[in-house]
């Protein structure tokens, strides 16, 4: 069995060596939850499935994969299935980004 | 159930048939483990009919829906060096057209 990182995806860890188990509770950041409750919202408005937020984990990149945490990738993966499926353009996203740079800057000015 | 689910294609296995999981590796989303490839275990259930993961990730309908099996394979068959008890066994939900009569 090779081992091919072309075949075989980061995400698709079963049998590796991946270390103990970390059991100790955490809370949730404010933005964690807000990202989980547009995963939700999403779903339940058909604009996504969870097989499309899958998909696009899986096509971070192995470095990226790796260096992002749980919520991170998933607001990467949801980002991605809107401008996909066309709810939203890179050039939308782009300009409400600054604007919310923006806001942050004023607001802490 | 939809119609659409009800058109898919027929159920191929039943409990405690053996089958074998095809070993491919295409691209795309596939919910079928590596590990698991080019295995054989014995169907354990039936699960149903659903839509079909690796075309619902491209927004596609999924359908036919793909019936799907709970299958039972052994440790010591899938891990080379396996030193548990040798009727340990690992249970993996598989889509039909991943698997073939062993």
């Amino acid at each position: 069995m090779t081992d091919d990182p072309i075949q075989r995806g980061v995400h698709d860890l079963g049998g590796l060596p991946a270390g103990p188990v970390a059991r100790s509770e955490h809370d949730y950041a404010l933005w964690e939850k807000r990202v989980d409750a547009l995963m939700v919202l999403l779903s339940n408005q058909q604009h996504m499935r969870v097989d499309e937020l899958r998909r696009n984990i899986e096509g971070l990149g192995a470095q990226a994969y790796e260096r992002m945490s749980y919520y991170e990738r998933w607001v990467h993966a949801i980002t991605q299935t809107l401008i996909q499926r066309g709810l939203i353009s890179s050039d939308e996203l782009g300009r409400k980004m600054a604007q919310v740079e923006q806001r942050q800057r004023e607001s802490h000015a | 159930m939809t119609p659409a689910q009800r058109e898919s294609p027929a159920q191929q296995f039943g409990p405690g048939e053996r089958v074998r999981v095809r070993r491919a590796y295409p691209p795309g989303h596939l919910r079928t483990p590596w590990y698991i490839r080019g295995h054989s275990g014995v169907v354990e259930r039936v699960c149903g009919a659903y839509p079909n993961p690796e075309e619902l990730a491209y927004a596609r309908s999924g359908l036919p829906a793909q019936p799907l099996y709970r299958v039972r394979f052994l440790q010591h068959e899938v891990w080379p060096g396996y030193r548990g008890n040798a009727q340990d066994s690992l249970d993996v939900e598989l889509y039909q057209h991943w698997l073939e009569p062993a």
